[in-house]
């Protein structure tokens, strides 16, 4: 991938097929680090499924017998010297708290870190393909921070309009291309 | 975020265009958005369709949404428009500007550009 926002894109189309209702993307920067959590609340993975899902010839697809969403998310941070790690609890394991979180972390001085790119796009793309789940994206670096969080943004839609027309995602883009204005000064 | 008063006067515009806007539907535009099609740069594609098709007004009859691997990874990014009474049209090797030119000529004024589709392409 040539951003690190088309691997968010990819890596929240899994708890979007896991049936999560609620799914949190989290990016945390220093001046050195980017560490990226994706937390769901969606069907979760077997002990099986956990240990397979880096392997690029291991997917749950049925279409064909390859997966390398996980993988190359896993080399993205390895290649920087960083980690890659994932837990999961199914519903039978967890009732109460079921779901996947998926954890990367990357050191951003190292030559092959891959820049995060046109995150609002991926923010946006998300919401409009899943309007019905509660995003919460949170970027912090340092002191900044920026967050969209479409629980709120439907609670003032109220019933009458839609999170994904095209004027509300234009709102929610202009938001946060406010606030990435000032983010990184 | 920014003031969510903003978004309530958003609201209050729009609450009754969108009756209106539930719309026909009667072109389903639908962009593959698993991991082939985003490594292969279906992102920017599918924000072509959702741009050019709320600015050329067509979103009484169009819509547009994603969709997981078609299992052509090959010809990525891949575009499928599908139309009440007509066959299925594939788009394959899509980019933006590709885009706006399906919307111009396919969406808008009914000419399918053959040369992007996938029969121009194999």
């Amino acid at each position: 991938m040539k951003e690190l926002s088309l691997n968010i894109l990819d890596i929240a189309g899994n708890s979007v097929k896991a049936g999560a209702t609620k799914v949190g993307i989290t990016i945390t920067e220093t001046d050195e680090t980017l560490s990226l959590v994706f937390r769901d609340n969606g069907c979760g993975m077997t002990k099986e499924q956990v240990e397979n899902v880096t392997d690029p010839f291991f997917t749950t697809r049925t279409t064909r017998n390859v997966g390398l969403g996980i993988p190359f998310l896993k080399l993205a941070a390895e290649q920087t010297g960083g980690s890659f790690s994932i837990e999961s609890a199914t519903k039978e394991e967890n009732p109460g708290n079921h779901g996947t979180t998926t954890t990367a972390f990357f050191y951003k001085n190292n030559i092959d870190f891959t820049p995060l790119g046109d995150v609002i796009s991926t923010v946006t793309t998300l919401i409009m393909g899943s309007p019905g789940i509660d995003w919460v994206f949170t970027h912090t670096y340092g002191e900044k921070e920026t967050r969209i969080d479409t629980s709120e943004i439907r609670a003032v839609l109220g019933d009458d309009v839609p999170l994904d027309s095209y004027e509300v995602i234009e709102w929610i883009k202009s938001s946060l291309e406010e606030e990435y204005d000032s983010f990184y000064k | 975020m920014k003031s969510l008063a903003e978004l309530q006067a958003i609201k209050d515009k729009m609450k009754d265009k969108v009756v209106l806007r539930e719309g026909t539907g009667e072109i389903r535009v639908v962009v593959g958005m698993a991991t082939c099609g985003i490594a292969a740069g279906a992102r920017p594609v599918l924000n072509a369709f959702v741009e050019g098709v709320n600015k050329e007004n067509l979103s009484d009859k169009v819509t547009v949404s994603q969709t997981g691997c078609i299992g052509i990874c090959q010809y990525e990014p891949v575009v499928e428009v599908f139309e009440a009474g007509k066959e299925k049209v594939t788009y394959v090797k899509m980019n933006a500007e590709k885009a706006a030119q399906v919307i111009e000529s396919h969406l808008k004024n009914g000419n399918v550009i053959e040369k992007y589709t996938i029969g121009a392409n194999q």
